[in-house]
This record gives structure tokens, sequence and C-alpha cells, in this order.
């Protein structure tokens, strides 16, 4: 089994560097890469059938040399990321390296030889969870990498063509991520950390202009912070507890180990783009589109909330954890109204996963069985589904040339099928009774069972959640007759085999999410709370009557009305009577005007630069109250 | 006086869901026609027939099929289904969330309907019909919240029969429900989306581009709707049945009263107050559900 973790880490590396030298031009590349993303993917379902009746298992393994292999790369790296910065003429981020290598090297001299790890690794069911999605989620982004790129450098003949560096950065990553998920040991777990962060940081500069460099250098400063407030952490826990275990920090007084859990649920918030982090997110779009899914979905932000799930418990009924339930809802709100006025998919996209998350914040914070429950199904659901949207937006932009949902107009003719995976993921993110809205559901009940104040800011941000979902759904559906310009074939293979898996996925996550709660997330449950959430058979029963209803109804139903139902008269649409075409009326003077359909963005309620600092803003407070009252 | 709840008692689940779905149209349509008299009255008129909204339908089922694309009704057709199906669980006495998030599930189909056949005057209206939905979804969310806050539980069956008066718990959220009630209900001044008034700005709104038996299926979802809502207006009485259905007829001669009285809002003016009324009404409400619970 440890093999296996191992595998997981060092396989992906493999590949990276492979993807690095192998040279461009051979031929068997792809195949390589294909045959690299289906180990990717084996593995981790492989560990959730080898795992499936055992409890947690922890691993040791002679670290010595690791260890100071790992001392020296991180030194590496804060050396690349000082050469880096200076040479762009920013200096906050070289402060902030030279704090945390000061720090860690500090640590390391004086306590280095008194550190002792009884467990460097471990798997349990919440690792499962991540690893499959990493594998999957991850693996499938990759191999529409393969399409996406040649593309990619085809639109934009001014980026320098650094193809084998963006797979290497790409593999590296998801390798990054098994190493958090699977480490025991903090030290481990900070390395990969710090290797996530330089890792989004290099994927987010990948164009080389300006826009992106900002983007990458604002990405770089947001999760240094929360890299060097890690790194405070690791020192007070091993300094007051000399503990350096994941596994040993629940164990122990809450008094000791509070502050710690603080840093370590801070630094999670940065990585997650939780308020006041977001901004590091929505400019982390300029990337080329396989890097805005995996920061979104299987990686970056979901390693930041599976650090703040994992020390939440060590922070219950405190008002620490009140705060950090509120800084989750803060996100949760502000940003479901913010992507209200957006009109950029991408950064609708971006809204939306930070309010997602925000909403999985809260959840940790809460801490009970059913919050932690729903907490872990909404980060099935929205890995699957988000991913997939981004994939559909990054093909949409290039058949369209824009990602402005306001050119999506009658996507539906132009893109069919596209649109029909895309409307999957739309279901999947906010549509009864598929994905999100079972877990909300539970989270619901959980937040009137402790903070009532949470229910109400879950039933705003709800109703937003609903607004800018349904009018972009509105919008690429419009059927205008005659508007045929299919261009789907355009579209790769890679992209098409990526984009089937997810929808597949999206759907069947859904169905079976009874199954996954069952064998994964309530015996995680079990071993933290001795209890699990009940959820009432019945309304299982109906979600599943709904869902089938609808997987049966829907394609029934668009079979009878294209082929079977003739009986019907075709008209234009309405246009006061003045139609001249279907597209167009006549005016005053006879004139032919043309009609425009836009949506509503209600740019003067839900204004970015408003509301986003008042999120910001509220939610720096509520984070110096966080510290400050676990301080004293 | 109790007869009301024995006989939910006595009814297994199947059959209130039956009962619902065969006798909510004939009740919908009944109170629609009252509505009409009672409004033609108000207005000096004498009115149609208390059955003329029967008539309409049935003769709309007779009309030619005119579509502008051929998927257009099928959007319309799922909005039926799943607006009778939220009734039905609701009357079967299950989760009331969950009819909550049923009910959502079929206003957006219906949204999606007013999308779909890419009409200017449609598109509006389906862009309004979705403020107007945002406008309302958190009053509602927040009052299955109240009720979970005082009964203890999501179950229309267990808040139906909570034997103490829930409006004494909830007066705000109920406030706030009778609020966005009239939105529900597509009542002046909240009639922005689609009317059944002929003199709205962007002609029939939402459903410019339906008719026919589309037209009359969308009418008779709305009749299913209404009887559900009153069901909810019912709940905040139901430790006294015959109150509980008094209240909630006077609820609707309440909301013919407001229609009456009002000139359309504009969106912003619609959306601003819900949001605010619910916050007044209704969040504070919930806090002090909340801080008496602790």
């Amino acid at each position: 089994m440890m093999n296996a973790l191992i595998f997981l880490i060092l396989f992906p590396l493999f590949i990276s560097l492979l993807a690095l030298f192998l040279p461009r031009a051979l031929p068997g590349r792809k195949v390589i890469g294909t045959i690299a993303n289906a180990v990717l993917c084996a593995v981790p379902i492989y560990l959730l059938f080898a795992t499936l009746d055992q409890g947690p298992s922890y691993f040791r393994l002679e670290s010595g040399l690791i260890n100071i292999g790992m001392l020296v790369l991180e030194v590496l790296i804060a050396a690349y990321i000082i050469y880096l910065s200076v040479r762009a003429k920013r200096y906050l981020p070289v402060i902030l390296v030279v704090v945390q290598l000061v720090t860690m090297l500090g640590f390391e001299f004086s306590y280095g030889h008194s550190i002792q790890v009884e467990h460097s690794m471990f798997l349990d069911k919440f690792s499962i969870i991540m690893a499959l999605i990493v594998g999957i989620i991850g693996s499938a982004i990759c191999l529409y990498g393969f399409g996406y790129m040649p593309e990619y450098h085809e639109h934009h003949p001014e980026v320098k063509d650094r193809r084998n560096y963006f797979a290497f950065l790409m593999y590296l990553f998801l390798s990054a991520m098994f190493g958090i998920i699977f480490s025991n040991n903090l030290m481990w777990l900070f390395f990969f950390w710090e290797v996530t962060t330089l890792c989004s940081f290099l994927l987010i500069g990948y164009r080389d202009d300006k826009a992106s460099r900002d983007s990458a250098f604002r990405a770089l400063n947001m999760n240094l912070i929360g890299g060097v407030v890690f790194a405070f952490g690791i020192v007070i826990l091993f300094v007051s507890s000399r503990t350096m275990e994941l596994d040993k920090l629940l164990l122990l007084d809450q008094g000791v180990v509070l502050l710690p859990a603080v840093c370590f649920a801070f630094a999670g918030l940065a990585k997650s783009a939780q308020f006041p982090f977001s901004s590091w997110l929505t400019g982390a779009m300029v990337a080329p589109t396989p890097v805005s899914a995996l920061l979104h979905s299987s990686t970056m932000v979901k390693a930041g909330v599976y650090l703040i799930l994992r020390v939440s418990p060590v922070m219950e009924n405190t008002v620490a954890a009140q705060m950090l339930t509120l800084i989750g809802g803060v996100s949760f709100l502000v940003t479901a109204l913010i992507a209200i006025s957006q009109s950029n998919a991408k950064k609708v996209l971006a809204y939306s996963t930070i309010s997602n998350l925000g909403l999985i914040v809260a959840c940790a914070g809460v801490n009970t069985d059913a919050a932690v429950w729903s907490a872990l199904l909404l980060i099935i659901f929205h890995a699957v589904a988000k991913s997939l949207l981004f994939l559909c937006v990054g093909i949409i932009e290039y058949k369209l040339g824009s990602r402005d949902i306001e050119d999506m107009d009658f996507l539906i003719m132009r893109l069919p099928k596209l649109t029909a995976v895309m409307m999957i993921g739309m279901a999947g993110m906010f549509l009864a009774p598929f994905g999100m809205i079972i877990s909300k559901f539970v989270t619901l009940k959980a937040f009137i069972n402790t903070n009532p104040v949470m229910a109400i800011i879950l039933a705003y941000g709800s109703a937003a959640t609903i607004f800018f979902w349904t009018k972009w759904m509105g919008k690429i559906i419009s059927i205008r007759h005659g508007e045929t310009e299919v261009r789907e074939h355009e579209v790769s293979n890679w992209e098409w085999t990526t984009l089937g898996i997810l929808a597949v996925a999206t759907v069947a996550v859904c169905i079976a999410f009874p199954f996954i709660s069952f064998h994964v997330i309530d015996p995680y449950l079990m071993q933290l709370f001795n209890t699990v959430p009940v959820v009432d058979t019945f309304n299982i029963l109906i979600v599943f009557v709904i869902m089938f209803g609808l997987l049966i109804i829907l394609p029934l139903g668009l079979f009878y009305y294209a082929f079977i139902n003739k009986d019907y008269k075709r008209v234009g649409t309405y246009l006061g009577g003045g139609n001249i075409s279907n597209i167009t009326y006549e005016g005053a003077m006879e004139s032919s005007q043309p009609i425009q359909i836009k949506n509503y963005y209600l740019e003067k309620y839900f204004g970015e630069e408003r509301l986003f600092y008042i999120g910001v803003f509220v939610s720096l407070t509520l984070i110096f109250i966080m510290f400050g009252v676990t301080a004293i | 006086m109790n007869t009301i709840q024995e006989m939910f008692q006595v009814w297994s689940m199947l059959e209130r869901m039956l009962a619902f779905v065969l006798l909510a149209p004939l009740l919908g349509g009944l109170i629609a026609g009252i509505d009409r008299r009672v409004s033609a009255r108000f207005q000096g008129r004498y009115g149609p027939p208390v059955l003329q909204p029967f008539y309409d339908v049935l003769k709309l089922f007779r009309k030619e099929r005119i579509i502008v694309n051929r998927f257009q009704n099928f959007t319309m057709v799922l909005f039926l289904i799943f607006t009778i199906f939220s009734g039905a669980l609701f009357f079967a006495g299950a989760d009331l969330l969950l009819t909550i998030f049923s009910l959502a599930l079929a206003g957006t189909f219906f949204v999606l309907g007013g999308f779909c056949v890419g009409s200017p005057y449609s598109h509006l209206g389906a862009e309004r019909e979705i403020i107007q939905q945002v406008a309302y979804e958190p009053m509602v969310i927040l009052m299955a919240v109240g009720m979970y806050q005082v009964t203890g539980s999501f179950k229309v069956s267990v808040i139906a029969q909570y034997q103490s008066p829930l409006i004494l718990y909830l007066p705000g959220v109920f406030a706030g429900f009778l609020y966005i009630l009239t939105i529900k209900f597509r009542k002046s001044p909240f009639d922005l989306s689609m009317s059944h008034h002929a003199h709205q700005e962007i002609v029939r709104g939402m459903t410019t581009e339906f008719s026919g038996p589309t037209l009359a299926l969308i009418e008779i979802a709305h009749w299913y709707e209404n009887v559900m809502l009153l069901g909810m207006v019912y709940l905040f009485f139901a430790f006294n049945p015959w109150l509980g259905i008094g209240i909630a007829l006077l609820t609707y001669l309440f909301e013919i009263f407001i229609d009456m009285n009002y000139a359309r809002f504009k969106w912003q003016l619609t959306f601003g107050s819900s949001w605010l009324f619910t916050a007044v009404a209704g969040v504070s409400n919930i806090i002090v559900l909340g801080l008496m619970k602790i």
C-alpha cells in the first residue's frame, strides 16, 4: 500500500521530467502521455477498492535522506523564486521567501535533530477521495491539454512555444498534490505545499506578457503569505508540543495546538482563494485553459480546503472556528453576488469557484458530522462539474473567438454537442437535484442547528447562484431558426475524450453519491466524530426519482420533439408586428433594424469593485479577530 | 374541527399525492375564476362566469399549434410536470426543502423556455422572471428554516400537525412570505415577467411565443402552483385547520386587493424591496428564534 502512495507521488514526477526532456517531435509522446494518464486514474481507483473496508493506515518511512533532499530542494526553489522576482523587479516575494527560508532553516538547525516522526505518510478515506479527484480529473485535464495546446499556440503566435515546459509543470503539480494528500509529516506537507505555489506561479505566468506576469506575481505573493504563516505554524506547533504529525495534532490539547491550527487554516484560506485572497484566482484566468481547470477543480484550491478540513476538528467550539465559518460565508455570498455582474465566462466560473469553496470552508468551520459530510460531497461535485465547464469554455473561446457570455447566443445551434455537455456541467453546479444541491440541503440543516446567520447567508447566496447560472444557461440554449454554423468538427478528439470522461463522471457521482457516502465519507466521519449524519432515506428516494425521471424524460422528450412531433406550424418570432425577417424588423423611415438580445448584469447593484472590497475588508477583520482571540 | 387532520392521517401518502394531482387544478381553476370575478367587481365591472378559466383552457387546447422552434413546448411540459411533482410532494407531507428545490427546478425550466425561443420580448420576460425568482428565493428558504427552527423538522407532515400556532413564533417570516407571495401569484405590482393584463410593455413577456395547448399547460401549472402556495400559508395556521383554510383564502383575497391597488413596479424596486423586506422581517425573526434556542 505504501508503495502505491510513493508511486503516485513519484510517477507524475517521472512523467513530468519525461515531458521536459523528450523531444517534441517524438511520435510516441502522446501515447506515453495517454498511458501515464490511464495509470494515474487507475491507481487511486485501486486504492479505493483495496481499502474499502479498512480504517486509516499509517506508514513509517526511513526519512533522514528524504528530509535533507527536501531541504535542499526548498532552498533551491527559494533561490529560483528570488531570482525570478529580482529579475522582474518585484521585491515583496523576495522578502516573503527570505522570511520563510530563515524560519525553516533556523527551525531545522535548532530543532532538526530532535524531530521524531513516527509516521511520515498515511492514507484514509479523505485522502482517497482527494487522490481520486487529483488522479482522474487532473489527468483528464492533462489529456485535454494534448489537443488544446497546439491550438493555443496557433491562436497566440506571440507566446513562446514552451509546450514541454508546460507539460512538465502540469505533471509536477499533480505530483505535489499527491504529496500533500498523503503526507502525515507536516514538514513534508509544507514542502509539497510550496511546490504547488511555485507551479501555479509559473503556470499562470506561462504567456509571459505583462498581464500574466502581474497575475502570476499576485498569486505568488498571496500564496507566499500563506506559506510564511504555515511555516510559523509548524514552528509554534513543534516548540509547544514537540509534534510534527498531522494525526497526532488532533489528539493534543486544544489550548496547545489552536494557534498552529489557525495558522494552517490561514494558509488554507490563501490557497483556496477565500477572501481576502480571492484576487489571485480571478487573475489566474490569463493562463491557458487547462491551467485554470487544474487550479480550480482538482488541485490548488482543493489543497487549501483539504488542509482546512484536516485541522478544523482542532478548532472545535472556538471563536476561531466561528470566524472561519463567517469568512467562508462572506466569500460564498459576496462572490456569488459578484458573479451576477460578470459577463466574462471564465470570470463567472472563477467567482463561482470561490463561492463554492466558501461554502466548504464554512462547513469546515461548523465542523459537525453533517457539515463535514456535505463539505466532502461539495468537493467531489465541484471538482468534476467545474473542470468540465472550464474545459468547455476553453473550446468555445477558440471556436467563437470570445469568452464573453454575450457572444454565446445560439450556442446550441453552433456547437450542439458541446452545449449539451455544458448543460450537464451547469446542472451539476446548481440545479436540483443534481450534485451541489444535495450537499446544500444537508449544509442548510447543519447551519440551522449551529449558526442561523449562516442559514441566512446560504438562503441569499443560493438565490444569487440561481441568477447567474440560469441566465447563462438561457443564453446558450436560445434557438434562432437558420443559425447553423456548426464548427464542432474542429474540436480535437483529445478534447472530446476529456469532455466525455468528465460529463460521464458528473452524472456518475450524482447517481453514485449514496455509495460514495456509505463507503467513503461515512467511515471517515466515524473516525472523526463517531457518528454519521442521518440522511432521510425517503428524501434520497425522491432525489433519485427526480434524477432518473429527468434522465429518462429528457432524451425521450427531445427525441419526440425532434423527430416524431409533426403537428405544428412554425412562424417567426414576434417583433412588434414589423418583421422583415426573423432577426430584423421595420423601424422608422422604412429602415431595417436588427434585433439584439442581451442579458442583465445589474452592474449597479453587484458591481465587482464595489462588492469585492467589502468582501476583503470584512474578511480581513474576521481574520484579525480569528488570530487575536486565539493568541490571547 | 380536526376532520382535516384526521383525513390527512387516514390517507396514505400516495392517496394524498393523487388527490392533489386530481383536485388541485379544479380548485386552482375555481380560485382563478373567483379571482377574476372579484377583480372585476373592484373595477366596477360584472366580470366573467366563475368557470371562465376552465372554458379558456379548454378552448386553448383546441387551437392551432404555432411555434417558433421545435423544442420550446418541451420546456413547458417539464415545467408542468415538476410543478405537479413538487405540489404532490408537499401534500404528501414530504420534506419542505425538497419541495422548494423541486419547485425551483420547475421554475428553471419555465425560464429556459422563455430564453430558448430567442424572441426579444420573451427574452426580456425571462430575464425579469429570473429576477423575480432571485427576489423571492431567500424568503422561501427562510420560511422553511423558520418552520424547522420551531418544529424541529422539515417534514410538511410534521409541521402540519404541530400543535401550537406556528404564526406566533413566525410572525416576521409570515409577513415576509406574504410579501413575496405577490410575486409567486404573479400579481401586480410584481407581475413583471408576464401579465394576464393586455397592457404590458413587453407584450406577453415570457409567454409571448407560447400559444394554444402550451399556453393552456402554463395556465394549469399556475393553478397547481397557487394551490401549493396556499398550502404553505395554511402551514402557519395548521394548529387549527379551519382557521388555516380561512386565512389561506383571506390571503388570496388580500393579494387580489393588492393587485387592484398597485401599478406595476420596476424590477429594481421589486428586487430591492423583496430582499430588504426579507432581511427586515424574515431574517430578524430567524435570528430571534436562533437566540431563543441557545
